[in-house]
């Protein structure tokens, strides 16, 4: 295969190289510079042949209608890696019946249009009912564009499907990759599980540079400051004290040949809230608006109605074919929500997309390619029916996710099957029990709180669970903490099952006053079935009057510590990575096949300083004070001193004379 | 190449406009007429339209006031001025705050039908960005240079401002999220600074605060138009006490204020003087006053439409226009196909015995500090204290 390449593109360097022989002539030294581009024109055109066929190969899979593979363009990043591109044929599918209804086309394939389309949209949504009763439901939207945004020759200036916004946000800052989430609540780890996509508290933003990048740190703030004009939110609150530059957490997701921290900033609000302004301009960046498709069910009043809302843009480098010698961009837009069981379910445990976003689906959004719905059905299918799915499809789909084989009833909506003939999709979950069944500990999580009392010094605990029963593994925690948290690193203890457990790994960087915050990172072993505590103790500082916040009472937040940890799989992980899945599968490359990546975050803290009395008293004692102190203290210096005239002081050269005759032992001038 | 019967538009375009014009034209007037009515429609002698709503309190029990500057931004909105002509500034979050029991809603009425915060909100300034820095250098334009065009107010000398703040004031000032204050002669110079760099064409102010008529009485720039809720003394009431939500849901003059913009509608031809009349005192308790002195035209002329809404003017050409097709739009489809590059993999998330055998950091050379200057100066000293200069042929 190999040869047969090499062969072909000798055969056209030749044929090139005999056309430009008469040309050679006119000036032999320009031969060399003609012999290099014709070598590259010609390498472009077998390029060209190559992708072009490629193409038409896609675009025969496209006509084909027994494409039903749900995740051949989702693909997960390994297979992204090795199975780019080439239709497979979806082993797990249990195919009841395939779907012989013609798809409804991409508008534009139809309306013949150049067909070399180079950018593609998909959508997805998952719902899984969890044991609890609430009902967890994700959104995710990719856009992947075959363009090199970062080529500053070549400027792109047209945008089709990716938003301009943020492509233009891109190559002015020279982006790799960023990644933006903005989240109300707090993932609840023990009743919920894992989710596929975490989140903090607040507003978290990491972003990797291009290498390209003289000065990361203004480019960080601007790009800042930036970004709040687009996400309208506050987040031009992130200067020097609150970013941190992590030394081994948040490797870059997509593809990096080389890592340096030095192009890495991230940075947390905690405090940030999160409500409708932020999520008309996140919903402006889907090509369809939130007109059609899967986004006519992100209402507002819905959504922050809800336990825990989260929703993040994702932008990254990917491979764009098998040898991954090209890079496409890719955004992906997530949105999770957990809707409450008694909040929004009236306690009944009922579920339908109707009662969740008070819409329903009638049409996937006309420019996407992909436009699905899965539905985890893993505890239907155990045997004991708990929940009953309806309408019900025959298409279904295993999945493993972070490390469990599950189970998903695959709604396309590109076929007219599922809306039915009321022409609308409203998918009911009912629940069969009426209570709630405790769910499995999750193998890996995490808890944190302020102990100690007192407005002067205090401990910051973490508890790491690992309740693998037989397996340890390494976590790599990271903390950041404001100045204003004096830690006492030389207290740091690190605690499994009573016994000291050394980090194999620590960082730290201590704070500066009003500069940055300390950033501590440890790489600990936890052994298995234990707790694992970590506690530093800290001392507050006090604040400048001017540096409290109007409400200083309510206190002041702690971000959320990161865990990023390489759990061991319950499931083994296909080991052929042959299987291609959806999107929501996993985020994080695998690279083992026995472990996955994993993050978790830990609770923001809150934590009360000494706050002086900003009211009306504390004011007129200030006052009163400075008075007395003023009056009394200039009457007094005048009553006290007496004033005597003093001599003109000797000049430098005669004290410099002075010093030397002292050393010399001759009497001073 | 192609070439369109082309429609010169000096300013911007809106449809509503042309219907007019059109409507105009066929009731076949006489052109005098036409004339009079054209100069009447161009009279305001402005090209856009800013509005600039701020809320200055925190806290939950100040909803009153966050209804009460979204109600005004429902209204500019609804009339036609876009998000981007629009800087809101929110003190605090209501919509998402965890007492409201119906999230992402702010409500003006107590039968809950006028969701003011609305599906597609943008909020611009919220939160602790809400200062009295930030809104000085919002008017005045004095902002870093990264600051986004969202949060920006780019008027110019034919721009057509509305500023509408509420909070708790005083005589003479306005409190800002309970800690900071703007005093009136503050924003009188800060809007004599709009004037000097022509910043705006004409200025309606409006304020819905205790004793608010204090706010404007130190103005002295022209063209500046200005109304508040009550005069020195009095305090401005709140309205529409609400069990469900817990407190009152709007203050009096801004409720009677929104019942008035509700009924105006792109083409209305109502003017200041009707807006003037707003909340009588039977209604709003407070006596509303208002500030005419320094503006030029006379209120009867002055539509609401000028302020509240964006109706622009265009001006129709049935001249033939040519225009060239756009050449450098030639998308480079395979030309990134140049672009090989070495092979790319992605990276391991925890790189486990990479980060342990990690490098520390080589620190720096820094020069040395004073104790270490300090120690060597002694050092020298001392040796040439014992042995003097004229000994050192006999150390060496």
């Amino acid at each position: 295969m190999a040869g047969a390449v090499f062969g072909m593109l000798l055969l056209f360097v030749f044929i090139n190289f005999g056309s430009l022989t008469i040309k050679s002539e006119v000036s032999h030294l320009d031969e060399e510079q003609i012999f290099s581009t014709s070598k590259v024109s010609t390498e472009e055109e077998h390029q060209n042949q190559v992708s072009d066929t490629n193409f038409h190969h896609h675009r025969d899979t496209l006509q084909d209608e027994e494409r039903t593979d749900p995740a051949e363009l989702w693909t997960s990043p390994e297979s992204r890696s090795q199975q780019y591109e080439t239709p497979l044929v979806e082993s797990h599918v249990e195919e009841g019946r395939q779907n012989e209804a013609p798809a409804t086309r991409n508008g534009l394939a139809e309306s013949g249009q150049p067909p070399k389309v180079n950018d593609r949209f998909q959508e997805e949504l998952v719902i899984r009912p969890l044991l609890s009763g609430d009902v967890y439901s994700s959104f995710q939207f990719r856009t992947r564009w075959d363009t090199d945004l970062l080529n500053k020759q070549k400027k792109v200036s047209h945008f089709r499907l990716f938003p301009k916004s943020l492509g233009q946000v891109i190559s002015k800052f020279s982006i790799r990759e960023l990644h933006i989430s903005f989240t109300q609540g707090f993932w609840r780890t023990q009743q919920w599980g894992p989710p596929f996509l975490p989140a903090p508290p607040g507003v978290e933003l990491w972003v990797w540079f291009e290498h390209t990048v003289q000065d990361v740190d203004r480019s960080w703030k601007e790009l800042t400051s930036v970004l709040s004009g687009i996400f309208c939110a506050s987040l031009n609150f992130i200067d020097s004290t609150n970013t941190i530059q992590p030394s081994a957490s948040f490797k870059p997701l997509g593809v990096a040949n080389v890592t340096d921290q030095r192009f890495l900033r991230y940075a947390v609000l905690p405090r940030e809230v999160v409500c409708t302004e932020n999520l008309t301009p996140w919903k402006k960046l889907l090509p369809c608006d939130s007109k059609a498709g899967l986004a006519v069910l992100l209402k507002s009043e819905k959504l922050f109605h809800s336990s825990f809302h989260s929703q993040a843009v994702h932008i990254q480098p990917i491979c764009q074919d098998l040898q991954c010698k090209k890079t496409s961009w890719e955004l992906r837009q997530t949105l999770s929500v957990v809707f409450d069981l008694h909040a929004t379910g009236q306690s009944k445990r009922e579920w339908s997309l109707f009662k969740m976003f008070s819409r329903t689906l009638t049409e996937p959004c006309p420019l996407a390619s992909t436009s699905k719905v899965y539905v985890d059905i893993t505890e239907t299918s155990k045997g004991d029916d708990l929940i009953e799915v309806a309408p019900a499809v025959t298409l279904q789909m295993q999945a493993v996710v972070l490390g469990d084989r599950r189970k998903y009833m695959v709604y396309d909506l590109m076929t007219p099957e599922p809306y039915g003939s009321l022409r609308s999709l409203n998918i009911l979950l009912k629940w069969k029990l009426q209570d709630s069944e405790e769910m499995l500990p999750p193998i890996l999580h995490a808890e944190r709180y302020v102990g100690g009392y007192g407005l002067q010094t205090g401990e910051i605990h973490t508890l790491i669970y690992n309740n693998h029963p037989f397996r340890a593994f390494p976590i790599l925690l990271m903390e950041s903490v404001p100045w204003y948290l004096r830690l006492y690193i030389h207290t740091l203890s690190v605690i499994s099952k009573g016994r000291e457990n050394k980090p194999s790994y620590i960082h730290y960087r201590p704070s500066k006053d009003r500069q940055y915050p300390h950033l501590l990172e440890m790489l600990v072993q936890l052994p298995p079935n234990s707790i694992t505590k970590v506690t530093v103790q800290f001392e507050r500082a006090l604040l400048k009057w001017t540096e409290y916040p109007p409400d200083p009472n309510h206190g002041f937040y702690v971000s959320s510590s990161v865990l990023s940890a390489q759990v061991p799989s319950a499931v083994a992980l296909d080991a052929n990575h042959t299987t291609e899945e959806p999107l929501f599968t996993n985020l994080f490359p695998i690279m083992e096949e026995s472990s996955y990546f994993m993050r978790v975050y830990t609770e923001p803290l809150l934590v009360n300083l000494p706050t002086p009395d900003f009211s009306m008293p504390y004011n007129v004692i200030c006052l009163t004070c400075t008075v007395v102190a003023v009056g009394y203290g200039s009457l007094y210096n005048l009553l006290t001193r007496t004033f005597q005239v003093e001599e003109p002081s000797a000049g430098l050269a005669k004290r410099i004379a002075n010093v030397i005759r002292r050393l010399r032992g001759v009497p001073p001038l | 190449m192609a070439s369109f019967v082309g429609v010169q538009f000096t300013f911007c375009f809106r449809i509503i406009v042309i219907l007019f014009f059109l409507h105009f034209y066929r009731t076949s007037l006489s052109a005098h007429e036409i004339e009079t009515q054209a100069s009447h429609f161009f009279r305001s002698g402005h090209t856009n339209n800013w509005a600039v709503l701020v809320c200055t309190s925190r806290f939950w029990f100040n909803y009153r006031h966050v209804a009460n500057t979204l109600s005004v931004y429902r209204s500019v909105k609804r009339l036609g001025i876009p998000d981007s002509h629009i800087v809101l500034m929110l003190a605090d979050d209501m919509a998402c705050n965890h007492r409201n029991p119906k999230p992402a809603t702010v409500f003006s009425h107590k039968n809950m039908e006028l969701n003011v915060y609305g599906d597609d909100v943008e909020v611009d300034y919220r939160g602790y960005e809400v200062t009295v820095e930030n809104f000085l250098r919002v008017l005045t334009g004095r902002l870093p240079a990264s600051t986004p065009r969202s949060k920006r107010l780019l008027s110019d000398d034919r721009s057509n401002i509305l500023i509408y703040m509420t909070g708790h004031g005083g005589n003479g000032f306005l409190k800002f999220q309970d800690s900071e204050e703007i005093t009136n002669v503050e924003l009188a110079d800060a809007f004599e600074q709009m004037w000097q760099k022509r910043r705006y064409n004409e200025l309606l102010f409006i304020i819905d605060t205790c004793q608010g008529a204090s706010m404007y009485e130190r103005f002295y720039s022209p063209n500046i138009m200005a109304l508040a809720s009550s005069q020195v003394g009095e305090d401005s009431l709140s309205h529409q006490p609400d069990l469900a939500i817990g407190v009152h849901l709007m203050d009096r003059y801004t409720f009677y204020l929104l019942e008035f913009l509700e009924d105006i509608h792109p083409a209305s031809q109502s003017n200041m003087n009707d807006l003037f009349k707003v909340c009588p005192k039977s209604q709003c308790v407070s006596t509303p006053g208002h500030r005419t002195d320094l503006f030029q035209r006379n209120p009867n002329s002055v539509l609401i439409t000028d302020f509240f809404g964006s109706v622009r003017k265009v001006e129709i050409t049935m001249s033939t226009m040519k225009l060239n097709p756009n050449n450098t739009e030639r998308t480079e489809i395979d030309v990134n196909e140049e672009m090989v590059t070495t092979l790319q993999h992605y990276v391991d998330q925890l790189p486990v015995a990479e980060i342990i055998h990690q490098k520390p950091k080589q620190k720096d050379w820094h020069p040395p500090d004073g104790f270490i200057l300090g120690l060597w100066t002694l050092i020298i000293l001392i040796f040439f204290q014992t042995y003097g200069i004229k000994h050192l042929k006999h150390v060496f």
